[in-house]
């Protein structure tokens, strides 16, 4: 009897040792990796990794049963950039809570100075309006960038067109889908539609005919005049990606810089290479590249990045 | 310039996309070179319903402001 109430207490105090140690885990190791330290002690928020927004319903599964499991809440949060946050989870559970999740290929999400997980809207796939394919640039950008270390946060995000429901003025660095429109008068019917659609001015009816006049400065490749003419007077000449840089939330917000508009698909991944490399060797410690940009002149930005974002 | 056609439709009050189906049914019930005339509201069936006949593979002829309404010109194929 006397024997295994020693046993007991070993095993116990074995077990609170193994907690101390692992209570001693410094914080800002465990925030790297998507574990955020809540009001409570010694309970967490773990951030799930969901890029561009697309769960599959597999790892959906998988989070259900885990997060009833370890979450000492009732909820799961979705987050604003598009991550489901397991919260009230207690730290000598992550183990297990990492090790389950990984049965689903669900992984835990980033914070700190490092590449995020990129956002994006749904796309072109079945959105009526999107150009440009959101969902396998976030995909890419997920497997080929996700987690690099930075200089301070970087968020990468995609819009399927100007609409820019990814918010890509708010981003580090964000592409957003575009058309470039082409009118073809001999099947013009007049009827005045594309010029009331148009949602700047690049579009004016001729007072007469009722024929489009095009201004291509004011164009802002929505495609929408395309999208409404009932005669396939205008159709597309080129599609490609606006890109956008330095933009950032937080306590001071910084819209983004357009840089670049008809950046064809092929060239995107160019572009955040050679974006990444300017910001390594430029940047400083906590400094979002936004305010590199501010401090040394967007044109130096500009200049290194050359024939990448020429766009004519 | 006036456009001759066959039979109307008005779509008044109508919303999208029960103006295009109901359009789509009519031009259906029609013989082949026939003019539709349809009223549609300012708006987004002005802004949809020509272009989805179109896309069924009628011809539009054209579209004319009617009050705050449009009259639209559709040729059965
Ligand atoms: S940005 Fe454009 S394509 Fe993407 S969800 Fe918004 S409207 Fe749709
Ligand atoms: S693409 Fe958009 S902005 Fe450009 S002309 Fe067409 S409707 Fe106007
Ligand atoms: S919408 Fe098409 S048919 Fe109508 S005026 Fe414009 S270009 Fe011409």
């Amino acid at each position: 009897m006397a024997d295994e109430s020693i046993k007991e207490f070993e095993k116990l105090g074995q077990q609170f040792k193994d907690e101390e140690k692992i209570l001693k885990v410094d914080f800002d190791k465990l925030k790297a990796g998507g574990f955020i330290k809540q009001r409570q002690k010694d309970l967490f928020t773990v951030r799930l990794k969901v890029p561009g927004g697309r769960l599959p319903i597999k790892k959906l599964r998988k989070i259900i049963e885990v997060a009833s499991k370890y979450s000492g809440s009732d909820y799961v949060h979705v987050s604003f950039r598009q991550s489901i946050e397991i919260s009230h989870v207690h730290i000598r559970d992550f183990d297990n809570l990492v090790k389950e999740l990984k049965e689903a290929d669900q992984e835990v999400a980033s914070c700190g100075a490092r590449v995020r997980v990129p956002t994006a809207c749904s796309g072109c796939e079945y959105n009526p309006r999107g150009i440009s394919d959101t969902q396998k640039f976030a995909q890419e950008v997920d497997k080929r960038y996700f987690g690099k270390p930075q200089h301070h946060k970087f968020k990468i995000s995609f819009s399927g067109c100007p609409i820019d429901c990814a918010r890509t003025r708010g981003m580090d660095l964000g592409f957003q889908g575009e058309v470039e429109p082409k009118w073809e008068e001999p099947s013009c019917i007049g009827c005045r539609l594309c010029a009331k659609v148009c949602p700047t001015t690049a579009i004016i009816a001729d007072k007469d005919t009722g024929k489009p006049h095009y201004y291509p400065d004011r164009c802002i490749y929505c495609g929408q005049c395309i999208k409404v003419c009932p005669s396939d007077s205008w159709c597309v000449n080129r599609t490609g990606n606006c890109v956008r840089i330095g933009g950032k939330h937080g306590y001071i917000p910084r819209e983004a810089n357009t840089v670049a508009h008809l950046i064809p698909d092929e060239r995107v991944f160019d572009v955040i290479d050679k974006t990444l490399e300017w910001y390594g060797n430029n940047g400083q410690k906590r400094e979002r590249i936004g305010n590199t940009i501010d401090r040394m002149g967007i044109s130096k930005y500009l200049e290194f990045m050359g024939d990448i974002l020429k766009w004519t | 310039m006036d456009i001759d056609y066959n039979q109307t439709l008005d779509l008044t009050g109508v919303a999208c996309p029960i103006n295009f189906v109901k359009t789509k049914l009519k031009l259906e019930g029609m013989p082949k070179d026939e003019v539709l005339e349809v009223i549609l509201d300012d708006g987004e069936p002005i802004m949809n319903v020509p272009k989805s006949v179109k896309e069924d593979g009628h011809k539009v002829l054209a579209i004319k402001p009617f009050g705050d309404r449009f009259k639209l010109y559709v040729k059965k194929q």
